[in-house]
């Protein structure tokens, strides 16, 4: 029983911030690409690696300090974070599913980064706009994996195990992208995104139960539960808005 | 020198805030204030009426409530539109 238990804990854990890792990864990727085409490598590259070692000193920083709050206190804080991020998520992938929203489209977000850096002059030495570029793009997308590692990793005491996770999503996306080049269009971001939504939303109703001391009967079993029933609503949520829209559109001339 | 410094402090202090910002409430504040509900109404029924099993139901339910309420108010904001 307390294999099973401690395995589909681990293994949702492993699963979410694997996936959170990839989606974050291939936005952070598409945006360097797009700079790197554009004004160079290697101001990208410099850019790139402030970015990482900022991350690191976040993750050096907060990581540690955070195994120090109380469990109550650390659960609770951390399920409504990650309650918050993965229904934002959720929603997002369910609007793009049922056709309401756009779909997120790397190639749009490839032309739009390159014609926002040919408007500018190139530099002939150092180039900060590639610079600054790459590094809010790889910043910015890494504070959500840092937050995914530190919050998922903390929370069921194996930080260690997610910054792994997280590392080898992070190599892996790299070493695809730079093979691949400009098209990471072709990764299926909005499915993925909907199962990182699914997984977060799972995790933050859990550990935001285990916050206010909510007794599970079965243990981190819930954790599995709550994401088939998390599944079955976001369908049911898709289904539903494809029909309400295809009944606005009948009515409509 | 602390003229100069000072400014990039409070850059900085900014700019983490409003990373937390939209990272928590951004364009869907109903989602934030909903968390915040869900967590009164939960430890309402764990805490002050020790109501274990109807914590254990209204979590999940109050969240899909919470997820449904969010995606009626975008459906009707992008028909608008």
């Amino acid at each position: 029983m307390i294999a099973t238990t401690v395995s589909s804990g681990v293994m949702v854990l492993v699963v979410a911030v694997f996936l959170v890792s990839c989606v974050e990864m291939v936005e952070a990727l598409t945006i360097v690409l797009a700079v790197g085409h554009t004004r160079g490598w290697r101001s990208s590259f410099e850019g790139v690696g402030a970015a990482l070692a900022a991350l690191v000193v976040l993750v050096a920083l907060f990581g540690p300090a955070l195994v120090r709050v109380p469990l109550a206190t650390l659960h609770l804080f951390i399920g409504v974070i990650l309650l918050i991020f993965g229904m934002q998520w959720l929603r997002k992938a369910i609007l793009r599913s049922s056709g309401l929203k756009e779909k997120n489209d790397e190639d749009v977000r490839y032309r739009s980064t390159v014609a926002l850096l040919a408007d500018s002059t190139p530099a002939t030495g150092r180039d900060s706009v590639a610079f600054v570029v790459a590094f809010k793009g790889v910043f910015l997308e890494g504070l959500e994996v840092v937050i995914a590692v530190i919050t998922l990793g903390t929370s069921a005491h194996r930080l260690g195990l997610a910054s792994v996770v997280a590392a080898i999503a992070v190599i892996l996306v790299g070493a695809v992208g730079a093979l691949v080049s400009k098209q990471l269009s072709k990764v299926p971001e909005n499915a993925m995104k909907m199962g990182v939504g699914i997984l977060l939303t799972s995790y933050g109703t859990f550990w935001t139960g285990e916050g206010l001391k909510v007794r599970w009967p079965g243990g981190d079993v819930w954790l599995l539960m709550f994401v088939g029933i998390y599944v079955v609503v976001t369908l049911v949520f898709i289904v539903s808005l494809r029909r309400s829209d295809a009944a606005v559109l009948e009515v409509t001339p | 020198m602390s003229e100069t410094k000072s400014p990039l402090v409070w850059r900085a202090i900014k700019g983490f805030a409003m990373f937390w910002w939209d990272f928590l409430v951004g364009d869907t504040p109903e989602l934030f204030i909903a968390a915040l509900v869900v967590v009164g109404l939960v430890a309402l029924c764990r805490i002050v009426w020790q109501l274990n099993t109807l914590a254990l139901v209204a979590l999940p339910v109050l969240c899909v409530l919470a997820l449904g309420v969010s995606l009626d108010r975008a459906r009707r904001v992008l028909r608008k539109k």
